[in-house]
């Protein structure tokens, strides 16, 4: 419907050109600063890939062929980065999306203060990521004055059980502090959702007797469908770049060290430019892949934009 | 027959109906009670952090957690003496002109993919989402040797430019599904008027996008407002953000917990503010390209 454009001036040549840049024009600012911002350093990066830089002995510069690549994948700590990045990933996504998707049908309900519930859920979403990291790793976690073993001692009396959560538990508290966040960003993608089915559709499905799964299973689910992989999308997007609740909670350390902090401290602790940038574009390979299968093969997000 | 005369009042509801209708209004309530637990389970953290802000930090560290314990603003007074205002400032100009931009940058772009749609589109549009995939943290060393060539680094408006260029392609998304609702007869009839793309722009859609507008833009506000990984590399002394200042304090200062929890509080008010503020617009601008 909206792609039915005004009429094109047919046959006055100038017209037609002027036409087609008035179509462009306002493309290109956005279009141009996007590839100068984002796909040149990415270029950049391809090149110091196949260096030998290391900032920390400036005369040892030189052309390394794919001697950076066979180290980083050679690299067991790069290997299990890419593994934690993955089960980070997927597991903060699944788990938010599950209680997301909880949570946007008990809100789709009426209920006495509804709003207010709504705004409170919202709250953890707003939060900066820093300090809702230090939030996590000082006020509640704490083995000494944290919120969870106060809570603890407040039950069962100064002998109670003080677990350590963070190095008892690393991935677990990292994977808790980021569902607690996403779950908010989940819900309101899926409430959005839910209040865009039609309501006329779910009355007649209740006039002829569906129950409440019934309604859910074959009306609700493949109306979600769309909202259910733009969450997931969104938030893979966003979790496998996750720095903050890793570099403020663990530091990196006990096995939580996922692929941007790895990067991270390659480069700027360790300043290997060159296996740096090999990491990097590794990781921008396998994201090219993914991205690509998911949005091009499995998604409806798309297509539902080309048919339009 | 026998049923109904065994209905005493003869009542015309059919007997189905009634106890559905009923269950359901009690299972309702209970549902509603659930959903109270689960939102102030997931506002607590919250309520904690502004709860523990409010104390000593005596009181804040004890174990049990002590409920009683008389309040006061000495957390957010020391916080505000060590000077965040620099911090706060550079976060603020890199949020709001980094985000005025993206509306600016999206809204012709959304004009172009939407409305009088380039050829391709779906394509460009494509294009746009794949590079808000790439890891960002794979183009932060060439960004940090080309800003420290050309003499950017540790200079705000390089995050403003990495800031636009961050949120530009969600951004380009979610204007191009705002814009697409723009009802295309009165663009034509606009343009049989003789209407530049300025005054359409002025005139006829923003009137129409303003929603859509005002949740693209609250969204960048946030992303931008909580960045830190850039920040933390690219900035230092003279235009380190908010998030940046937040972990170095936290670092040279030892531990105070009461002070942390200031201070976090301190630099999220803006965004709960914005946030509670236009939530609905912000449930809406999340479901961006779905919307359909």
């Amino acid at each position: 419907m909206t792609t039915v454009s005004l009429p094109a001036p047919a046959g006055v040549r100038p017209r037609r050109v002027a036409a087609r840049w008035a179509r462009r024009g306002p493309l290109l600012p956005a279009l141009l600063f996007t590839i100068v911002v984002t796909q040149l350093p990415f270029a950049a990066t391809l090149v110091i890939s196949f260096t030998d830089w290391n900032a920390l002995y400036p005369d040892r510069r030189g052309f390394a062929a794919f001697g950076n690549y066979t180290a980083v994948l050679g690299d067991p700590q790069l290997r299990s980065s890419i593994l934690t990045t993955v089960i980070l990933t997927v597991s903060v996504v699944l788990v938010s999306l599950v209680l997301g998707l909880a949570i946007a049908l008990l809100l789709d309900r009426r209920f006495h203060g509804r709003a207010i519930v709504r705004t409170m859920l919202i709250a953890p979403f707003l939060v900066v990521p820093v300090a809702a990291a230090l939030l996590w790793k000082h006020a509640l976690y704490n083995p000494e004055y944290g919120l969870f073993n106060g809570i603890l001692t407040g039950i069962f009396g100064p002998g109670a059980a003080q677990p350590d959560w963070i190095s008892d538990a690393p991935m677990f508290s990292v994977v808790s502090s980021l569902v607690w966040q996403w779950t908010p960003f989940m819900m309101l993608i899926l409430l959005a959702g839910l209040q865009s089915r039609s309501p006329e559709v779910l009355e007649a499905a209740r006039v002829d007797g569906a129950g409440a799964l019934a309604v859910f299973r074959h009306i609700t689910l493949p109306h979600l469908r769309q909202y259910l992989e733009l969450g997931a999308l969104l938030g893979c997007i966003y979790i496998v770049q996750n720095f903050d609740a890793v570099f403020t909670i663990t530091a990196g350390g006990l096995g939580t060290a996922n692929l941007p902090y790895t990067i991270y401290q390659t480069f700027y602790q360790a300043h290997d430019y060159g296996r740096a940038s090999a990491a990097g574009v590794i990781v921008v390979i396998g994201s090219m892949i993914v991205a690509t299968f998911a949005l091009r093969v499995v998604s409806s997000l798309l297509k539902q934009e080309a048919d339009r | 027959m026998t049923q109904t005369l065994s209905a005493p009042t003869g009542t015309a509801v059919p007997p189905p109906a009634r106890p559905r209708r009923v269950r359901r209004g009690r299972g309702g309530a209970v549902l509603g009670v659930v959903a109270w637990i689960v939102g102030i389970a997931f506002f607590f953290p919250v309520a904690w952090m502004v709860f523990t802000s409010l104390h000593s930090e005596q009181a804040a560290a004890t174990n049990p957690p002590d409920l009683t314990a008389p309040l006061t603003t000495d957390g957010y007074r020391e916080f505000f003496a060590t000077n965040p205002w620099p911090y706060l400032i550079n976060s603020a100009t890199a949020s709001v002109v980094s985000t005025a931009l993206v509306v600016v940058l999206a809204l012709f772009a959304g004009y172009a993919l939407a409305i009088r749609p380039v050829r391709k589109w779906s394509d460009v549009l494509f294009f746009f989402l794949t590079t808000k995939m790439l890891p960002a943290v794979a183009g932060l060393l060439p960004v940090y040797l080309i800003a420290q060539h050309i003499g950017l680094l540790d200079n705000i408006w390089l995050m403003v430019i990495l800031y636009t260029a961050m949120n530009l392609p969600i951004a380009v998304w979610m204007m191009h599904s705002f814009l697409a609702e723009v009802p295309v007869a009165i663009l034509e009839a606009a343009a049989l008027d003789g209407a530049r793309l300025p005054t359409v722009m002025r005139r006829v859609i923003l009137p129409i996008a303003s929603p859509g507008i005002a949740a693209t833009a609250l969204i960048c506000f946030i992303f931008a407002w909580n960045e830190m990984l850039f920040a933390r590399v690219l900035t230092g002394v003279v235009a380190g953000t908010a998030p940046v200042f937040l972990t170095s304090f936290v670092t040279t200062q030892g531990l105070f917990l009461a002070k942390v929890c200031a201070a976090a509080t301190a630099i999220s008010i803006p965004v709960l503010v914005a946030g509670f503020a236009a939530q609905n617009k912000l449930v809406q601008g999340l479901s961006l390209g779905a919307v359909k």
